[in-house]
């Protein structure tokens, strides 16, 4: 905390000038939050054509008719969130086994062609979106013919190389004594994995479980190119259909809007330690 | 003695070898089928003219029609101006307020950090949601009354090909923070105490302290996250795709938004294979570049 110069001559400076970072801060915070905090207010309005009302920052009632028109809008409303909710929770536990596993290796394991392998891989991260998304779409849709399925929504997200550089990372810090004296003792591999490695790699675990979950019911690109019915598709392609179809129902979108948005906000208040230690990991090493 | 240990070992290797690779199986697989076969298969479509009951091979007409369309370099321009005006500013923001926030108790910063992340974690479509209505042309809207209350007309923001760039980048401005703010703290939590002192002993200034030890210190974060955010920037398409569709008279077609169109709205499958190889081109270059002139002297 030496950054700054705390040896003030009286308290009183040293309070004006704390109060003073302290209302900067909480302004840009308000700028922050304001978008979120209109989306929830706003949703409690009555689901009138926006023409005939006018946006209030300050909640005037409360009722939840603009979610029921949500809600009306289509018989698979949902399903929307139940699609979006299935996908996610596969896509997690996936990546949490997949990428645990092949992190272990490529960090603990001693095999052939493993630098080449993790380097081909780090590399692929490289590689922007829009180069594999038109041919993992004819493959996913033309050549598999799954289009419309979940096979589709969860397959090309099943363990990504993210995850699995995110695993490698923690992995490396785990001393490999303990590995070598089991492996004498005579364990083999899927056990020492299942007994020491899985233990020991909790937390990476959950905050790689968080990170893979909000990104799956986030994800809007994927779901909306390879969904074509409304019952197959997720919250946010949902949510952007209801966009397209109503586009002067001002409170029933920030309902639909609020409904794609709020189990994230509560994801991450219940978690949030997992979280905010996530976006580190993998970024400062050293 | 020397030949059991050797046998044990390789034995011992062998034995890793065989589970290793059962370990990576799956994501290998994965792997070769969703990444590394739709990237070779990119190169193979841009040399054609897609159909879906076979298509016919035209060399590099998808690159020449790409280099010698209007729209393809006003994308690229566009492109290149929301980038940056986003990213350097976006970094300097999260720079600021991470300084601000150090000097206070670790529950403050929880708070703050917490509050900052939180645009992060709501989803992209809904974001987007919200700001078309507060981006409302009419004079209830509520970027209107911001500005009106300062004495300005009312603005046709996303509507007015002026306007409608800066307004997707003013809503970068105040949503995408959160994230290089935490990495920020945690590079700033790491520079060592010493220094500081040592500093002040030589009768340092804040300011001082601030340009000969913070700033030298966070260069590999800064330069990570100017790295990351560009080639994000350079991608960008959502946000456009959901709030503009590109327009109005293509002031914010980005070139995600037109590989998009040109994809899956116009099914010029070729073209948008060609045009994708481009920006990944385009990324890799400029990556290239600010690793080598501004990571001159960071070690890894």
């Amino acid at each position: 905390m030496a950054l700054y110069n705390n040896n003030f001559k009286s308290r009183w400076a040293l309070f004006v000038r704390n109060g003073l970072i302290i209302t900067f801060l909480v302004l840009f915070a308000l700028a922050t939050i304001f978008p979120i905090y209109f989306m929830i207010i706003s949703s409690f309005g009555d689901p009138v054509e926006a023409g005939a009302m006018s946006y209030s920052i300050i909640p005037n009632k409360i009722s939840f008719e603009s979610y029921k028109f949500f809600f009306d809008f289509s018989p698979y409303s949902w399903n929307w969130l139940l699609n979006s909710l299935i996908v996610a929770i596969v896509i997690t536990i996936t990546n949490v086994l997949f990428a645990t596993l092949a992190g272990y290796a490529f960090a603990k394991m001693k095999f052939k062609g493993k630098n080449i392998l993790f380097a081909i891989l780090l590399g692929s991260m490289m590689i922007p979106g829009q180069v594999t998304q038109v041919p993992l779409y004819i493959l996913v849709v033309n050549v598999f013919g799954l289009q419309n399925t979940y096979e589709a929504l969860i397959m090309p997200s099943i363990v990504t190389v993210y995850n699995i550089f995110l695993v490698k990372q923690f992995m490396s810090s785990i001393p490999g004594e303990i590995l070598e004296a089991a492996k004498i003792e005579g364990c083999s591999q899927p056990k020492i994995f299942w007994h020491i490695i899985a233990p020991l790699s909790k937390t990476v675990m959950a905050v790689l479980a968080i990170l893979t979950f909000m990104a799956a019911w986030n994800d809007f690109f994927w779901p909306f190119l390879v969904t074509n019915t409304m019952d197959m598709q997720t919250i946010q392609v949902g949510l952007k259909n209801f966009r397209f179809a109503n586009t002067t129902y001002f409170a029933p979108m920030m309902a639909g809007a609020t409904i794609s948005a709020v189990p994230m906000f509560v994801l991450f208040f219940s978690l949030q330690k997992y979280f905010l230690e996530g976006v580190t990991v993998g970024a400062v090493k050293g | 003695m020397n030949q059991t240990l050797t046998k044990k070992r390789r034995l011992k290797l062998e034995s890793d070898s065989g589970w290793g690779y059962a370990f990576i199986a799956v994501a290998l697989i994965a792997f070769c089928l969703f990444t590394a076969y739709p990237v070779i298969n990119a190169f193979i479509i841009s040399l054609q003219e897609y159909r879906p009951l076979g298509s016919t091979y035209v060399g590099l007409e998808n690159f020449q029609n790409s280099f010698t369309d209007s729209l393809f370099w006003k994308a690229v321009k566009n492109t290149v101006v929301y980038t940056l005006l986003t990213v350097p500013i976006n970094i300097l923001i999260s720079f600021l307020i991470a300084i601000l926030i150090i000097p206070f108790k670790k529950r403050t910063q929880t708070v703050f950090k917490a509050i900052y992340y939180l645009p992060a974690v709501a989803s992209g479509v809904a974001m987007a949601v919200v700001w078309l209505w507060i981006f409302d042309p009419l004079k209830s809207g509520i970027a209107n009354q911001i500005v009106m209350f300062f004495g300005l007309d009312n603005q046709n923001w996303l509507g007015s090909s002026v306007t409608a760039m800066f307004s997707l980048v003013l809503m970068s401005w105040l949503s995408s923070h959160g994230t290089a703010i935490i990495i920020y703290l945690a590079a700033l939590l790491g520079i060592d105490n010493s220094y500081y002192e040592a500093a002040e002993i030589d009768g340092a200034t804040f300011l001082q302290k601030l340009w000969f030890i913070v700033i030298p210190f966070l260069k590999p974060t800064t330069l990570f996250l100017l790295v990351t955010g560009m080639i994000g920037s350079f991608q960008v398409f959502q946000n456009a795709y959901l709030m503009t569709g590109g327009g109005p008279d293509h002031a914010t077609t980005m070139v995600g938004l037109l590989i998009f169109n040109n994809a899956f709205t116009y099914f010029e499958f070729g073209e948008a294979a060609a045009q994708s190889l481009v920006l990944a081109a385009i990324i890799a270059f400029i990556s290239f570049i600010q690793f080598k002139f501004l990571g001159k002297d960071i070690e890894y």
